[in-house]
Formats: structure tokens, sequence, C-alpha cells
């Protein structure tokens, strides 16, 4: 057994192994799962896991899947293509969830660009009190606390979590566009 | 399959917000704006007037115009709304004052309209963020994960901070409360019942100390019960009521 075992261990996997090896394990985690992680599960190198991936999300690309393997919230996922959502809605029966109100989305724009942020800066920028949009996103765990500010009052800091990443389909807060780019629209 | 019930219609483009109407006309549609700003962006837009040369007179009009419409519908204007009319009314009156003579000339007077341009600049940029991340969310949204398979609920209590310990310690709570609101049912001793508790209890001792009697008694209801069952005993029966000395206790005792 043990030599067997051993056996197994020296003989390096092959890049199609691991690549099955990959699609698999993205597809039992219920959550965006890591290259990092991926690496250590499967004892191997961060680069030829990382090689895999990619050349898992090119197979899936080119035979034209209704599946993709997507980088979100820093880890890869396996999900529907977005083309097909008619049809997947209609079989599970399903409607879009509830959208944010202009407030809250107002709300998060602000609070995902000028994190950590506290109420009252929230307030300066959008003219009007934000109280009710911060404890919607709470409720949505879109947003987390993040400590207070050592300043007057020691008000509570925002900022986004992971579900914010999750839910808006960004690989991580770089991707954001820079808030500078919204400039050119003011005009 | 297009059929989908009005939260659903939202959309972030054409729910900016829009004034049609007056209170004459019946058909009064009022945007929902996301606040001040947003308003006084829309009445810049629609008198398509530059942002950074913005008519403060005219536009100070329309805003508190709008104020009042929404006060004439009543409906509750925020106070954020009212600060920023205090804002455009201040800017109105500072633009109206004669330039300071004792300010020289090459000095540079700032715009009072400066601040506020400043921050619907800033604003607005927000505000273009919001739309971006209301289609970022929507495409999201047409992206289907595969659903939990078996070990995905076992590893549901490692995701729980204290905030949802104590989200469930008020659900607790909560629910406390409703369970303290439940009727308690009293238990309705009757006449009879009373009368048939006295006649045992007196042929068994023979004599019953009032006080006590009445003491065991759990609710003003089953006291008077009890009074008017002795009263009754006493009437038909062959029981006398005894006091030995004045002030003492009261013996019903049974006389054959």
């Amino acid at each position: 057994m043990t030599e067997d075992e051993q056996d197994i261990q020296k003989t390096p996997r092959t890049l199609a192994e691991l690549v099955a090896l990959a699609e698999a394990l993205i597809f039992v985690a219920d959550e965006p799962v890591t290259t990092k992680l991926l690496a250590e599960v499967l004892d191997e190198e961060r680069d030829s896991v990382k090689a895999a991936i990619e050349e898992l999300v090119r197979e899936y690309e080119s035979r034209e899947s209704g599946l993709q393997i997507r980088e979100i919230a820093g880890g890869w996922q396996l999900a529907t293509r977005t083309e097909l959502h008619e049809d997947v809605r209609k079989f599970l029966k399903t409607r879009p969830s509830a959208k944010l109100s202009l407030a809250s989305l107002e709300t998060l724009a602000v609070i995902a660009y000028k994190q950590p942020v506290t109420v009252p800066e929230i307030l300066e920028i959008r003219g009007v009190q934000s109280a009710s949009a911060i404890r919607t996103l709470l409720d949505k765990r879109l947003i987390v606390a993040k400590g207070r500010k050592e300043t007057v009052g020691r008000p509570m800091q925002y900022g986004t979590s992971k579900d914010f990443l999750v839910q808006f389909g960004l690989r991580d807060l770089t991707e954001l566009p820079s808030i500078e780019d919204f400039e050119d629209l003011v005009s | 399959m297009n059929e989908q019930p009005d939260q659903f219609t939202f959309d972030f483009h054409q729910s900016t917000a829009q004034i049609v109407g007056t209170s004459d006309d019946l058909k009064i549609k009022i945007g929902d704006f996301a606040g001040p700003l947003d308003l006084l962006l829309f009445l810049i837009r629609q008198e398509q007037a530059n942002i950074f040369d913005i008519p403060i007179a005219s536009i100070t009009q329309k805003y508190l115009d709008y104020i009042r419409l929404m006060k004439r519908l009543d409906i509750a204007v925020a106070a954020d709304f009212l600060v920023m009319a205090a804002t455009l009314i201040e800017i109105k009156s500072r633009m109206l004052l004669p330039r300071d003579p004792f300010v020289g000339e090459e000095e540079e007077i700032e715009d009072p309209r400066q601040e506020l341009v400043d921050r619907l600049l800033e604003y607005e940029q927000f505000k273009s963020a919001a739309g971006m991340l209301y289609e970022r969310s929507t495409i999201e949204q047409a992206i289907f994960k595969r659903g939990p398979i078996e070990s995905d609920d076992n590893n549901a209590e490692i995701d729980a901070s204290v905030f949802d310990l104590l989200t469930v310690f008020q659900k607790i709570v909560a629910r406390h409360v409703d369970e303290i609101k439940m009727e308690i049912h009293r238990e309705e001793v009757s006449l009879a019942d009373m009368l048939r508790t006295l006649k045992s209890r007196l042929s068994v001792t023979g004599e019953i100390n009032m006080l006590t009697f009445f003491g065991e008694m759990h609710s003003k209801r089953e006291l008077v019960t009890a009074f008017i069952a002795v009263l009754e005993i006493v009437r038909s029966e062959g029981v006398k009521l005894i006091q030995g000395t004045t002030f003492g206790d009261i013996i019903l005792r049974k006389v054959s």
C-alpha cells in the first residue's frame, strides 16, 4: 500500500490529469476556489495548477460549452454562460432577485471606492442620510464593519465584503474601473 | 415569461427621476431622487445648463418649486433636501452681493458656486459608479452556479460571526416576547364545585378555619365563589359559623 502510494507520488501528473483534477475540484467546491488551495490539495506547484486551469478555461471556450470556468473573488468557479440565462431560469423557475435600490447602489459605490469609509463621509458625498441603505447592505452581507476610525466619536468604518466581489462578478477590488474614469461622463 | 412583478422591473437608467405634471393635473409622477444632489443634477440637466456655470437663480427657483410640490402632495421632505435649499439660497444671495471694494483687483475671489460644483461633480462620479455596479449585478444574475451538494450544509457553522449570533439572539428574544403575549387560561371554578369541596372537607374534618380556606384560593374569582359557597352552605345545611373571640378566626363547623 505504502509503496503504491509512493509510486503515485513520484510519477508526475500529466497536464491532462491535472486539468481533469482541477475541473473536478472546481466543480465540487461550493465557492470560488483559489489556485493556492488547489495547489496545496493536489500537492503540485502553483504554476502547473495555474497552467492546468488556463487549459481548462480554453477547453470550455473552444467547444462552446454551456458552462464556463471563471475567475471571481480571487478564485475559480464553474458556472453557466450568461447567454443561456433565459432557459436556465425557465428550468429553475426562478426570477432575478430583487435589485438594490438607487440609494443602496449609490451607497455601495461610495463604500467600494472610498473604503474604509465612515457614515459621515458617505453623507458628505451623497448629500443624504444613508443609514437605511447601510443597514440593507449589511443585511445582504455586501459590506462589513472594518473597525472604528480614531477621530472624534470613533465612527464605525465600512468596507466591501467577499460576497460583494461574488455578487458583482469581480476578481478583486482592482478590477473596479477607477473612479476617475467616470469623470469623462460628466460633461 | 415576460410577466414579472414590479420590483423586478426596476431599471437603473429608466428609474432616474423625472417630474411630470402639477398638482392641478391628476397624473403626477415624481421620480425617486436618491438625494438633493441627484435632484439638483436632474434640474441642471433639464435646463441644459453648464454644470461649471450653474444659473443659480433659476435652478434655485426650480428646486424650491419641487420641494413645494412634494409638500403639497404630503410627501415628507427629508431634512437633507431642506439643507440643500438653504445652501442654494445662500449661494444665490452671496452672488447678488457687490464685490468687496477693499479687495484688490488681482486677488481671486472664489466663486460662491465652486464648492457646490465640486460636490456635484464628485457625486456624479459615484452615481455613474452605481450604474456600473447595477450593470455588473445584472450580468451576474444571468450566471448560475451549481446547486449545493450534500457536504455544503455541513459547513454552515463555520461561517458565522458575532453579528450573526447577535441577530439570532435578537430573533430569539423577539420570539420570547410573542410567547409572553400568549393568553393564559385561568381555571374556572363553579359554585357547585366549590360547594362539593366544602361539603367533603367538612364531612372529613368536621370544621374548617375560614381564614385558611380563603387563603387557599388563587384568584379573586375563586375567592368570591368560595365566599358565596360558604354563605350558601350556612343557609342550607346543618352548619354554623362560629367566632370564638371578637376579631378571632371564623370557623365553619358541622352541627348535628
